[in-house]
């Protein structure tokens, strides 16, 4: 049963990437936010199959709910209309897919290594709350501060970055 | 002191002279004069001196200080006094001092009196030096001494650009046969592993094929010095130039002693003549021909050039300077007949009767305010009396009549080539060409009435200038009965075993040349009575050349000299022509262009093309990025 | 419990991945862009999360959590400039914003 649902969200997670990037109906910006947040919520539905309870409920949150609003402020705010149909560029094609091939090679590399094959895993890790809490206030403790810190930073750098004058 | 004391002091001597005067009597024009002519005739007579010091043996080789030494090659000063060098010291201070004199009274109004007679003492030291030295370096070292005192005495007027010209002209030519001259020392020395002359003979009379294949370039190349020296063809064309110097600098340098210097040198070295001729292989087409051989027939074309160059000129000491050639010429065949005992006879004689023409022609020049020009002259003979009887000497004996000393050193040469038909018959024509120009000179110059004003107001030479004259008149006539000929052959006795030299009585010498080679005193007689009857019937009462109608391309080439000079002037100038476009064509493409730009261009070439990376484009960016990740990743995991 | 084998996971992570670079370099919207990068970073964390299953290691997940908040951080602020930068150009289009070319 679980495997057939990774499978759904793994399939819905792709299509909704997809269609993030390449829209053939509508080229409206909201529509690709519309799209990312379903590939997030199929990615949340993916953590929480691998038992990563906690980032799951995160990656909704944060991500879903708060980046993705925050990209749709944005879209509003500068009131973008739809793009002129403009063609593909065929370099940007070219450079993409060359691109694409070379990162797809690399990967292909690690698969085929066939160090990947393993047994399937055991039963119960502990992906939860708890154990995550226990190990970031007691080993992971200053990169949090540090987070913190950063988090200060970016709040600062924003609003002095959206000051209509500069002084 | 000894006599190698008594030759140091001979050199040095006019040394210390041209010091004196540089340094401190150059204002005092008139002291230094004095000083000058002190000091040549104090050398003249301890030549004298020296020549009965060493009755018995005649040969002194003094002990050399060695000067220089790299490695197995040492350097040595040294004087050898033999025969050769007798006669050559003998003439050199002898003719040198009387033209000393003689300046005296023709520089008497120049304001660069004191920088003549330095000039005039450092060429007798020069001179000297190439007398005396024992070996090839000492004397090439005098060599170029002695053109440097040329360049001097030619460009003495200096503020004349012809003067300058010429001086240049002398120097630089001179340099190009000293440059053949110390490939021949060079090649000589590689082969024999020696420089000096008593040693060079003594190993080419030992093994005479220990030249090998150089010995005939070797030859040529060392002959070269003689040709630019002796101003032989190619390399004749400063000596007419030379004469924009004063006429006792023409008389002493260029007809006495400097040009001789060639003749002598090659007379000094005629033993590397005499080893086995070879030809290296890339010359074999030459072999049938000796190095002799080639000297012999460039000697008689320069005479016979010259020779015919003369007969249409109108400057007097360019007829003059063109005489000189032509003996010159005359003396090169006879060291090319291996005849140098003939030919030092004619260089001694010629050194008589050249020095008083030369004399006698600045005494001409000098009545006349420095007109040269023939056909300005005229009628001299009344106004002149001492400088006509003297130059009518000098040209008698330049035609070879008898018994005057040029017709015995003549018939000598003639002699010497009666047994080589065909330069027999050329140096006859030149003989029959000689009486004519210098007869025209003379009838032109002093025969028939006055042609100019200057003419008429001519006047008789101051007395200081016609003692020289006079004594070199003298010598002139009884020259031929010193037994020179006899005197230098025993120089050369050595060389050719064979020979006898025998020892004549005065009538006898008288007329030796009767009796030994009656065909060469019969056409010595014949070119001048056809020569002089030439010369009168169409000079004898001229007023006006009248050659140049009846020949009239060929006495146009004839005066102007054949076009040597502008022939010389275009290849000079083409070749450096070429030189300059091939410099700057480098200088254009490859330094500037390729050196240069091409670095410049090659930078911003680069520059250009990474420039294309930089599109500003936040999407090529980002596919470089991915790009540069996916190559670091794929080789960082490489197996 | 799932016997899902750990390429198969990668795999899509991979595919994300690919999806998202190819966003970044096809799209010409600076919004669009910026939310293809939002999709790569996604793919990072599905393989870690990934890989800390299967290696029954919970610092992979440690990793994802600072992750989503650097990335938000980085959204903050990433949207903030390209505000500003509208405010000063008026576009968004990528092309049009090439002032960094030499």
């Amino acid at each position: 049963m679980q495997t057939l649902l990774f499978y759904i969200f793994a399939g819905l997670t792709l299509l909704c990437a997809l269609l993030v990037v390449a829209n053939p109906f509508s080229r409206n910006p909201v529509t690709s936010a519309m799209f990312l947040v379903l590939t997030i919520a199929s990615l949340a539905g993916i953590f929480i199959l691998l038992d990563a309870f906690f980032l799951a409920a995160v990656q909704v949150l944060v991500y879903a709910g708060a980046v993705i609003v925050l990209f749709l402020f944005v879209i509003m705010l500068l009131s973008l209309k739809e793009e002129e149909r403009r063609q593909i560029r065929k370099f940007s094609l070219i450079t993409g897919l060359i691109s694409v091939v070379a990162i797809t090679a690399v990967f292909a590399r690690a698969f085929l290594s066939g160090k990947l094959r393993r047994p399937p895993p055991m039963p119960a890790v502990a992906g939860g709350t708890q154990p995550l809490g226990e190990l970031l206030f007691s080993q992971y403790l200053l990169p949090f501060e540090i987070v913190s810190v950063l988090l200060l930073v970016a709040m600062i750098g924003t609003v002095l970055l959206s000051k209509r004058t500069l002084e | 002191m000894n006599t190698e004391d008594l030759a140091w002091i001979i050199l040095l001597l006019p040394l210390a002279s041209t010091v004196i005067i540089t340094l401190f009597t150059q204002r005092d024009g008139k002291f230094s004069g004095k000083l000058s002519i002190g000091a040549v005739v104090l050398s003249f007579l301890f030549t004298i001196a020296l020549l009965f010091a060493l009755s018995e043996s005649r040969v002194v080789d003094a002990r050399s200080i060695e000067w220089l030494s790299i490695g197995d090659f040492k350097i040595e000063l040294g004087l050898r006094l033999d025969p050769l060098s007798w006669l050559m010291l003998l003439i050199v201070t002898a003719v040198g001092g009387l033209i000393h004199i003689y300046s005296y009274g023709y520089m008497h109004d120049d304001p660069g009196m004191g920088r003549y007679f330095a000039g005039l003492s450092l060429f007798t030291f020069a001179m000297i030096g190439i007398v005396i030295a024992n070996n090839f370096v000492q004397m090439f070292i005098f060599w170029e001494l002695v053109g440097l005192s040329s360049y001097l005495l030619i460009g003495f007027w200096y503020e004349r650009p012809a003067a300058a010209d010429a001086a240049k002209k002398a120097f630089i030519t001179n340099r190009l046969g000293d440059f053949g001259f110390i490939l021949g020392i060079i090649l000589i020395w590689s082969r024999l592993d020696t420089l000096k002359f008593d040693e060079l003979q003594a190993h080419l009379l030992k093994t005479p094929g220990a030249l090998g294949t150089a010995s005939c370039v070797a030859g040529l190349l060392i002959f070269c010095g003689a040709v630019g020296k002796s101003a032989q063809f190619p390399l004749h064309v400063w000596l007419p130039d030379a004469m924009e110097g004063p006429t006792p600098v023409s008389a002493l340098i260029h007809a006495a002693t400097m040009v001789a210097a060639g003749v002598y040198m090659l007379c000094r070295v005629f033993f590397l003549y005499s080893a086995t001729p070879a030809w290296p292989e890339a010359l074999s087409f030459m072999s049938d021909w000796t190095a002799l051989d080639l000297i012999a027939w460039i000697g008689v074309f320069t005479a016979l050039l010259a020779a015919v160059i003369a007969v249409q000129q109108n400057d007097i000491k360019r007829i003059l300077a063109y005489s000189t050639l032509s003996q010159l010429g005359y003396m090169i065949m006879a060291v090319g007949l291996s005849s140098p005992g003939a030919a030092m006879y004619h260089l001694s004689t010629h050194a008589f009767f050249k020095a008083l023409l030369f004399l006698a022609a600045g005494s001409v020049i000098h009545a006349l305010h420095h007109e040269q020009n023939i056909w300005e002259m005229g009628g001299l003979s009344r106004k002149m009396r001492v400088t006509k009887w003297t130059f009518l000497v000098g040209t008698l004996a330049i035609a070879g009549m008898p018994p005057l000393s040029g017709f015995y050193s003549k018939d000598e040469i003639l002699a010497a080539s009666s047994h080589r038909p065909l330069l027999f018959l050329v140096a006859a024509l030149v003989a029959v060409l000689t009486t004519f120009y210098m007869f025209r000179l003379w009838f032109v110059a002093f025969g028939g009435n006055a042609r100019s004003k200057l003419a008429e107001e001519a006047k008789e030479s101051p007395a200081v200038m016609m003692w020289p004259l006079r004594i070199l008149a003298i010598l002139s006539i009884f020259g031929g009965l010193f037994g020179i000929n006899a005197f230098v052959a025993r120089q050369f006795e050595a060389a050719r075993p064979g020979a006898q030299v025998i020892h004549l009585s005065l009538s006898e010498r008288f007329f030796a040349p009767f009796t030994e080679s009656p065909l060469g005193a019969l056409a010595g007689l014949a070119a001048f009575a056809f020569g002089l009857s030439f010369a009168y019937a169409i000079y004898g009462n001229a007023k006006t050349d009248p050659i140049p109608e009846k020949l009239r391309i060929l006495s146009r080439a004839m005066r102007r000299r054949f076009y040597f000079d502008e022939l010389y002037q275009f290849l000079i100038a083409a070749t450096h022509e070429m030189l300059s476009r091939l410099a700057n064509w480098i200088d254009q493409w490859l330094i500037a262009g390729l050196g240069v730009r091409g670095l410049h261009g090659t930078t911003e070439g680069f520059g250009r093309v990474l420039r294309l990376v930089q599109t500003g484009n936040l999407q090529t960016y980002t596919f470089l990025f991915a790009l540069g990740v996916a190559v670091v990743l794929f080789i960082v995991l490489m197996p | 419990m799932t016997h899902v084998p750990l390429e198969h996971v990668l795999f899509v992570s991979a595919g994300l991945f690919l999806l998202g670079l190819l966003g970044v370099i096809i799209r010409r919207n600076l919004l669009v862009i910026y939310m293809s990068l939002e999709l790569m970073l996604n793919a990072g964390n599905l393989a870690l999360v990934a890989f800390s299953r299967f290696n029954n290691n919970l610092n992979g997940q440690i990793m994802v959590f600072f992750i989503i908040t650097v990335a938000a951080a980085e959204v903050a602020v990433g949207l903030a400039l390209i505000v500003a930068l509208y405010r000063k150009r008026q576009t968004v289009h990528v092309e049009d914003l090439t002032a960094m070319k030499l």
